[in-house]
């Protein structure tokens, strides 16, 4: 078993354990934690499959911002009296039989899937090469992600701000 | 059994992310969890673009398309909490069975 090997499994580990402690988890306040642990592993994925851009903008996106956010909003959605945060779930095992069967889909078709498997790119330095695609092929999509960006940050601001009739 | 990671098992592992996400977004009634278990399911899509990009012919593409994901998930997530924000000033609790105002 060769290195990499070994660092995928203890990744799998940890990325599947975390997002199961963030989905069944009572506490809010552990499921965030579990997700920080669930983001930085599947970081650690992106480094694996040699997409160092992308796993500095992993951390920096969904750990620094993302996550910060998603506890801001428990923050927000809890009375400060009521401290444990507690969470509760609805028709637990009809959603684990859903689950399940979705799981078993996707896995068939991943497993089964003859898929154009090519000889790859190797790792190596992303970053330039993603700059030139963005402003070269990508430039439409890259402008339109810019304006949804702009759209979504009026979007919120205007949602939750306090209306002077309400 | 053939332990080096291939396509097929970044697949699965992001198959397994999938489901886990689902269930969180369909059994939490906390909408922040509910949130939480979407972010899962879009993390379980990136992963697979990065894997078709590092073992399929599609070259760079697949990571390109992994950061306009990462793009559309931070836009998507302040816009839910600013709606999950606007519920709990509404109805003073953060679960989506309190959403109630449109049922006929």
């Amino acid at each position: 078993m060769t290195a990499s090997a070994v660092v995928f499994w203890v990744l799998t580990l940890i990325v599947l354990a975390s997002a199961a402690v963030v989905v069944l988890s009572r506490s809010l306040i552990n499921s965030a934690f579990a997700l920080l642990a669930t983001f930085s592993g599947v970081a650690g994925f992106y480094v694996l499959l040699g997409a160092d851009f992308l796993a500095a903008v992993q951390f920096l996106v969904y750990v620094g911002g993302i996550l910060i956010l998603l506890v801001f909003g428990v923050m927000l959605t809890h009375r400060i009296q009521d401290l444990d945060l507690r969470a509760e779930a609805r028709q637990l095992v009809p959603g684990l039989f859903v689950a399940a069967g979705v799981f078993i889909l996707l896995a068939a078709v991943a497993t089964r899937t003859p898929w154009a498997i090519g000889a790859g790119r190797l790792p190596s330095a992303t970053t330039a090469e993603i700059g030139r695609a963005f402003l070269g092929k990508y430039l439409l999509p890259f402008e339109a992600a810019s304006i949804l960006l702009l759209v979504a940050l009026i979007g919120a601001a205007l949602i939750v701000r306090k209306r002077e009739d309400a | 059994m053939n332990l080096e990671p291939t396509l097929a098992h970044y697949l699965l592992v992001s198959a397994a992310l999938f489901a886990l996400g689902l269930l969180g977004l369909i059994t939490r009634r906390n909408a922040v969890q509910a949130l939480m278990g979407v972010e899962l399911m879009l993390n379980s899509a990136n992963l697979n673009l990065v894997a078709f990009s590092r073992f399929g012919t599609g070259g760079i593409d697949g990571q390109v398309f992994g950061t306009f994901v990462i793009v559309v998930a931070a836009a998507e997530v302040a816009v839910a909490l600013a709606l999950v924000l606007a519920l709990y000033r509404m109805r003073r609790t953060p679960n989506l069975d309190a959403a109630t105002t449109l049922r006929g």
